[in-house]
């Protein structure tokens, strides 16, 4: 670093080489993460985050096992992603990859919906649902019940290595090892059939790609939940550089409570303070909160960055305050502007029905029923219709205009369906479908859940009367049952 | 060794050599700068060792993994073959009229027709097959030699006047060169024959004595209707087609001088198999009977 004071030697002046290295900077640029021990607790919002942490992972393992009965020629695999039949299932859902705007919807849903939590109760998405949080916290259960709570750690970490510590490192390690295999186990289930799948990965005769994808899921798995833990929310995470922007003073984050917590003292201080009549903050400066918060920091000093708003010190500091014989809740789900309110004498208040929820709410409702409305209209034919790029269109020797089309039938039932091709836009088109007899009915037949595209010869005869471009309309109609399609195309003329 | 000789002003040992009082400071490379050298160095060796590298008299060296860019171009030709597979299979065993009523079929064959036609036939028909002048538009129903699949199998194969045994031969006489028409007399005929059409006759020319040349001269193989005869490549005159123009000067100049296009005969470049799917492609461009 250059510091703005430092000034080069004049020329002629002999410089000893060490005037150069006295440059440092004051503060380094690096500093080196520090290992984060966290105590085991008990409590609501421990209880909450077990609870969570069963459900959340209880579905990602065993929903590739849920059956879903979609008839013969269908899977019959809840929720599959068919990457090579381009088909995404879940349960009642069949998406093509021409409807990947559902996706879109999900995808603005689930923005808004970490947007509305955030303007409830802040990060409770770190807290209690995103999977590092959830993996980091199976990690460290795992480690508890190996190595011991904080205390045990922490001498064991600077203690040497024994056979007993070896022991135990290869066992923890081993175990994590096996959650992260696991981990991508189950990940690779969700995209081809899951019984299969686990015989044909059992039996090595699983294809390549998917042990490939397993041992790139196990290792960021083991990675990030095993040894970057917290630094993945610290350092790599952008949710909270946009949650800060996004917050306001009214949603709830874990908040200590300065006006009862200030000024700090011990147990029997406190007691005679207040028997004097004096103020007595309620924190004793336990450093419970510290002990027990998975990222490390001190709640006392304020929101910040570091904190995912778990609840942890919530239950730390509530049972501290049961042995000191003070109310709970120092370190509770709070706001700002309610410390400001007590301190001034005020009763608190709560305002869940603010602009931004109701936008968020408003924006959640709408995109879900726009996404619930096309569903419940999803059409189960269509068509796409694509013109001849050259030539734009062909003069025939009576003087007729004919152009070629390829037109793409899509059949989304899994049934066998035969449709009808029509053309209108032009006068008295004649319709050829390659292929199929010229001069009969265009009936065009096309497998269960399969595209067939063909290539459709439309023809003008010489007495109409055309433009040099005219609109055309193909319709698709299902013989049977009358379902129907159109789509759009030009038709040239010289 | 004596003692170093420290730069006053940078305070850097100098190599001892001076210049007018111009020192030489000491800043040699830095080692990970020479490790790589040498270490190129190193791979360069080794790579002349795995890889042709070295040009000898006659050949040159081949190297241990015994690559060649040519054996690639085998390995991708065989792997194309092997990856056509099933589907080449059955186009091969497939009947021409047959290979349309079948959708995979007919989409494999259209595909590989494509290709082989961007490769082979697009120089002179275009990429949209859309011919130029002399080389016809496959796009369209007017065809010189038939437009079935089957015709169209046998001009791709054997060609049009490509010197092949079984190549498509026809001759229209050079009635201007030869002498057998008069000059006034060629442009009676192409007057009629332009009339056929529907397209304008210039002014007071006597179409009686062209329709009486014609009957004469042309119906031998254009027919009595002038409506031609792909038995013997012969085009119709009486349609909106036409391969060389259909203005006066150019229907002048084929009388005259007679025309005489050429096609090759894929038969001897490509596989059957590639030749088989090109019919298959241009019968179903749209103009195929």
């Amino acid at each position: 670093m250059i510091r703005s004071n430092m000034v080069p030697p004049p020329m002629n002046v002999p410089v000893k080489p060490s005037a150069a290295i006295a440059a440092v900077p004051d503060t380094p640029l690096y500093e080196a993460g520090k290992t984060v021990y966290p105590q085991s607790v008990k409590g609501r919002f421990r209880t909450v985050k077990w609870v969570l942490m069963a459900v959340f992972l209880g579905i990602y393992y065993l929903l590739p096992f849920v059956r879903w009965d979609r008839g013969p020629n269908s899977p019959d695999q809840a929720v599959l992603v068919d990457i090579p039949n381009t088909r995404f299932y879940f349960f009642f859902i069949e998406l093509w990859p021409q409807e990947v705007y559902y996706f879109t919807g999900l995808l603005v849903i689930a923005a808004m919906v970490l947007f509305l939590m955030n303007a409830v109760a802040g990060r409770v998405w770190c807290g209690y649902a995103c999977p590092q949080t959830v993996w980091t916290d199976l990690f460290y259960a795992v480690e508890r019940w190996i190595e011991g709570d904080r205390r045990e750690r922490m001498k064991k970490a600077k203690a040497g290595l024994t056979a007993r510590r070896v022991g135990e490192l290869t066992l923890k390690h081993g175990i994590w090892l096996l959650i992260a295999w696991w981990t991508g186990g189950a990940w690779v289930l969700y995209f081809a059939d899951a019984p299969t799948l686990v015989k044909d990965l059992a039996t090595f005769e699983a294809p390549m790609v998917a042990y490939a994808c397993i041992g790139v899921l196990t290792f960021t798995t083991y990675t990030l939940a095993g040894h970057m833990r917290e630094q993945v929310c610290i350092y790599m995470c952008p949710w909270p550089r946009i949650q800060a922007a996004l917050t306001d003073e009214w949603a709830l984050n874990v908040t200590y409570r300065y006006d009862r917590g200030e000024p700090r003292t011990s147990t029997k201080k406190a007691a005679d303070l207040r028997a004097l009549g004096a103020k007595a903050g309620d924190c004793v400066d336990c450093l419970q909160c510290v002990a027990v918060c998975p990222t490390g920091v001190d709640i006392r000093d304020g929101a910040q960055l570091g904190c995912i708003q778990c609840g942890l010190c919530i239950d730390a500091c509530d049972a501290v305050m049961a042995k000191v014989g003070r109310p709970s809740g120092l370190i509770a789900y709070d706001n700002d502007v309610n410390i400001e309110r007590r301190l001034s004498g005020e009763a608190p208040v709560y305002r869940f029905v603010r602009a931004r929820t109701l936008i968020y709410t408003g924006i959640i409702a709408l995109v879900g029923l726009v996404m619930l409305y096309t569903l419940s209209t999803r059409t189960m034919v269509d068509v796409n219709v694509l013109h001849d790029r050259n030539p734009l269109f062909v003069s025939l020797s009576d003087g007729s205009v004919r152009n070629a089309y390829t037109v793409r039938f899509l059949n989304k039932r899994s049934d066998l369906r035969t449709f009808e091709l029509s053309v209108a836009g032009v006068p008295i088109p004649v319709v050829h479908v390659i292929g199929e007899e010229p001069g009969s009915r265009t009936i065009v037949a096309v497998g269960p859940d399969q595209t067939r595209e063909v290539r459709v010869l439309v023809t003008v005869p010489p007495a109409a009367r055309i433009e040099k471009s005219n609109g055309i309309t193909f319709t698709v109609r299902d013989v049977d049952s009358g379902d129907t399609a159109t789509a759009t195309d030009h038709f040239f003329g010289p | 060794m004596a003692k170093e000789d420290i730069d006053a002003v940078t305070g850097t040992a100098t190599t001892g050599h001076e210049w007018d009082g111009i020192k030489e400071l000491n800043n040699p490379l830095p080692r990970w700068w020479l490790w790589t050298f040498y270490a190129s160095i190193v791979w360069a060796v080794l790579y002349w060792i795995a890889y042709p590298a070295w040009p000898l008299v006659s050949s040159y060296t081949s190297g241990l993994l015994g690559y060649s860019s040519r054996a690639n171009v085998a390995a991708d030709m065989a792997a194309l073959q092997a990856l056509r597979g099933e589907k080449g299979a059955a186009l091969a065993k497939a009947e021409l009229v047959d290979i349309e009523k079948d959708p995979a079929l007919l989409a494999f064959a259209r595909a590989q027709g494509r290709a082989a036609f961007g490769d082979n036939c697009a120089p002179c028909h275009g990429t949209g097959a859309t011919g130029s002048k002399g080389y016809p538009n496959l796009n369209d129903d007017d065809w010189l030699w038939g437009g079935t699949l089957e015709a169209i199998h046998q001009t791709l194969q054997f060609g049009i006047r490509s010197g092949h045994a079984n190549a498509r031969e026809n001759l229209m006489p050079a009635f201007g060169k030869d002498g057998t028409l008069k000059k006034d007399e060629i442009v009676q005929v192409a007057s009629y024959v332009r009339s056929l059409a529907g397209l304008p006759v210039p002014q007071g020319v006597n179409l009686e004595a062209g329709k009486k040349l014609f009957a004469d001269n042309c119906t031998v193989c254009h027919g009595d209707d002038a409506k031609g005869n792909p038995e013997l490549g012969a085009p119709n005159l009486t349609d909106r087609i036409w391969l060389y123009g259909s203005d006066q000067e150019a229907v002048v100049e084929t009388i005259t001088n007679s025309r005489a296009g050429v096609m090759p005969a894929w038969a001897d470049r490509l596989d059957p198999v590639t030749v088989k799917a090109l019919a298959v492609y241009v019968h179903t461009l749209g103009g195929g009977r």
